[in-house]
């Protein structure tokens, strides 16, 4: 058996680390190009959107470097995500890319069948010892590239080089994806900090701050999203993202299979426009651009993927959260016919409307008097 | 005469334009750019210089539209700015007051929300271009009526027919639908009229508060019909200012001069670029996944620029 899964940022590091730790050879799909996009838009439903069209390019990709079984989660609620794996089934049958489908349905709502989906998936006897082991290091790296992402967004901005933050974040997420101990992930996790923290700065500079909120792969995947969260720091933001994998494990993986309620300040926030779920990271959405702006942030930006329904009920909603919280929202709404150009754009844009604003407010926009 | 230069390089125009100290528009060009920004460049700098005969002394350059970069390349920008900036600033200029601009362009169309002279909200056609320029270029042809005759036959209309808007090919369709069943031309020309408003005000304008003074911009501001169908639409006057189709180069103009203002010199390259050779080599860069298509500017047979690649192995070859 030789397992593959989907592209996700840098979801790659731990998931790969976890199925080599028990034992499974893993062969990845390269890095998500244009001609992944290519073949997932082809052998896909037009009206799907653009992470199942890139997952099943994906797949296609890890089926030609010798993968013959899929890991991919599954989910539950009105996001289309949960039916995403049997959709990818039917496609690569299809295709005649004769692949079996491992689906990790979230702890939360299905322990015993994700208990099975375990077993099918570790063929040979793992002991609770190797799989502990196995954890630990998982976890620790999923926390390191966060950890190092965060620090990255933060200091992208005053880079006096462009570019170089984004070099050294690569090279880092190299050294994290090859530690082989828990103690190694911590040395080159210090290592890694430091040399962000050598990159020439301007700390002259005052950034704007903006908070990105919405879909979590498009969030996650910078590939999906024209690499929106750096192209935003060479614009000069600091960029906040509302979702982190680190997070979304907490979440489902620890808190909410335990039934600990833990986000239930984000639904208070979000309570006065949305108090209920609405599938996928909708609510979240909400809540988080609330958070944003009581934080003091100059403005948020939604992504979401064409015909994103959760998204496309919070994107209706944001509007009345924009004025009584008079923070400036933009909702960009991308798939595979999104063109750079215009995405450029509509960020440039964004943030000239942001900083004019908060000139104005500071009484220093000049123009106006010329 | 010390002047801002201002251009601005769109889809279906190139418009150049001079603003003296006191902010008035001395000269104005309006181009086609005809698939071909680098020499509707060289053009709009040729033409304002004949027009204003060699006393120019150019004080700042700025640049908007979507071939802005190319253009900065050429003139030398001190401000490179976005359309939608561009025209914020333009209009809050030029209308004190505004708090609504509707603009419609080439290839593009926004909505532009001001208030208290600084924009708030803005939002650009996404999935569809039907009510665009563009189209209504080739309706006018279709129909072999000038495209500036085109607006004022709509007025002539006593009853708009219904022209389905949402999709400029099923819009064509419905228009010769109409045609064959008999409607005069006026009535369907007025319908199509009405049709890209409701079209433009659902898709772009939507979920936005369209308050007055409202303006209404861009090439397509010369149909006196979609003006109309506007002011019946919003139920309000709409101003059409005075240089609508040269909106954006005189926001790129009083940018520039902001941005001069702060750096006090200007970057611009002199009127002599009109008459140098610009050719442009592209290629796609196979070294990793992202297979990036790069760009190299070539003036007078040296390489200036480089630009499209993700990494920045290309672009920063040249400094």
């Amino acid at each position: 058996m030789v397992v593959t899964f989907p592209h996700m940022g840098t979801l790659n590091i731990p998931v790969k680390t976890f199925l080599e730790g028990i034992g499974q050879e893993v062969v990845l799909p390269p890095p998500s190009s244009k001609r992944t996009i290519e073949l997932g838009v082809k052998h896909s439903p037009e009206f799907a959107c653009l992470p199942l069209k890139i997952n099943v390019g994906n797949y296609i990709e890890a089926w030609e470097k010798g993968a013959d079984t899929v890991v991919m989660a599954g989910g539950v609620g009105p996001c289309r995500f949960g039916y995403y794996a049997q959709v990818q089934r039917e496609i690569l049958q299809d295709l005649g890319c004769d692949m079996e489908m491992i689906v990790m349905e979230p702890p939360d709502c299905d322990w015993k069948d994700l208990k099975h989906q375990y077993r099918r998936l570790t063929q040979r006897r793992i002991s609770t010892g190797q799989l502990v082991k196995t954890l630990h290091l998982v976890w620790k790296k999923l926390n390191a590239v966060d950890e190092i992402e965060k620090l990255s967004l933060k200091y992208h901005p005053y880079e006096i080089n462009r570019g170089d933050t984004k070099k050294a974040f690569d090279q880092i997420l190299k050294w994290i994806e090859e530690a082989k101990h828990p103690k190694e992930v911590k040395e080159v996790l210090t290592a890694g900090k430091k040399k962000i923290n050598k990159i020439e700065r301007d700390l002259q500079r005052q950034p704007l701050r903006i908070g990105l909120v919405g879909e979590i792969y498009m969030l996650l995947e910078p590939f999906a999203s024209l690499n929106i969260q750096w192209s935003l720091g060479d614009l000069g933001a600091e960029v906040s993202k509302s979702i982190y994998l680190s997070d979304w494990v907490k979440e489902h993986l620890v808190f909410n299979a335990l039934h600990l309620n833990r986000s239930g300040s984000l639904k208070n926030l979000a309570k006065p426009y949305l108090n209920h779920f609405v599938g996928g990271h909708g609510l979240e959405t909400i809540g988080h651009t609330v958070k944003y702006a009581n934080g003091g942030y100059d403005g948020v930006i939604q992504l979401m993927p064409f015909t994103c329904m959760p998204e496309i009920v919070a994107e209706s909603i944001l509007p009345q959260v924009s004025k009584e919280k008079d923070i400036p929202v933009l909702s960009l709404v991308l798939d595979e016919q999104s063109g750079e150009a215009g995405v450029a754009t509509r960020l440039e844009a964004f943030l000239d409307l942001i900083a004019r604003r908060k000139a104005q407010q500071e009484g220093e926009l000049v123009w106006m008097s010329i | 005469m010390d002047v801002y230069l201002g251009i601005d390089v769109g889809s279906v125009s190139t418009n150049v334009v001079t603003l003296n100290e006191n902010n008035e528009i001395t000269h104005k060009i309006y181009l086609r750019t005809q698939g071909r920004p680098i020499p509707a460049v060289q053009k709009g700098l040729e033409q304002i210089l004949t027009a204003a005969g060699n006393h120019l002394s150019v004080k700042g350059v700025g640049t908007t539209g979507s071939g802005r970069h190319l253009a900065s390349l050429v003139a030398g920008a001190d401000s490179v700015k976005n359309e939608i900036t561009a025209h914020a600033v333009a209009s809050s200029h030029v209308v004190p007051g505004v708090q609504t601009v509707l603009e419609i362009g080439g290839q593009d169309s926004k909505i532009i929300i001001i208030r208290n002279g600084v924009a708030v909200d803005f939002a650009m056609n996404t999935v569809c271009a039907a009510g665009t320029g563009s189209f209504l270029d080739q309706q006018a042809s279709r129909l072999d009526i000038p495209i500036e005759e085109f607006g004022n036959l709509a007025l002539k209309s006593h009853n708009a027919v219904r022209i389905a808007g949402r999709c400029s090919v099923f819009a064509e369709s419905d228009m010769i639908h109409k045609q064959q069943m008999g409607h005069s031309l006026e009535d369907i020309i007025c319908g199509l009229c009405e049709a890209l408003v409701r079209n433009y005000l659902n898709n772009v304008g939507k979920g936005k508060e369209i308050l007055g003074a409202v303006t209404f911009q861009g090439g397509v501001a010369a149909n006196a019909g979609i003006k109309a169908a506007f002011e019946k639409a919003l139920g309000m006057e709409v101003i059409i200012p005075e240089h609508f189709n040269v909106m954006g180069a005189v926001g790129a103009a009083l940018l520039a001069k902001e941005a001069v203002q702060k750096k006090g010199t200007t970057l611009f390259k002199g009127f002599e670029v009109k008459d140098m050779d610009y050719r442009m080599k592209s290629f796609e860069c196979t070294h990793c996944s992202n297979q990036c298509e790069v760009v190299e500017m070539l003036r007078n047979g040296q390489s200036v620029a480089r630009w499209g690649d993700r990494c920045g192995k290309w672009s920063t070859m040249i400094s």
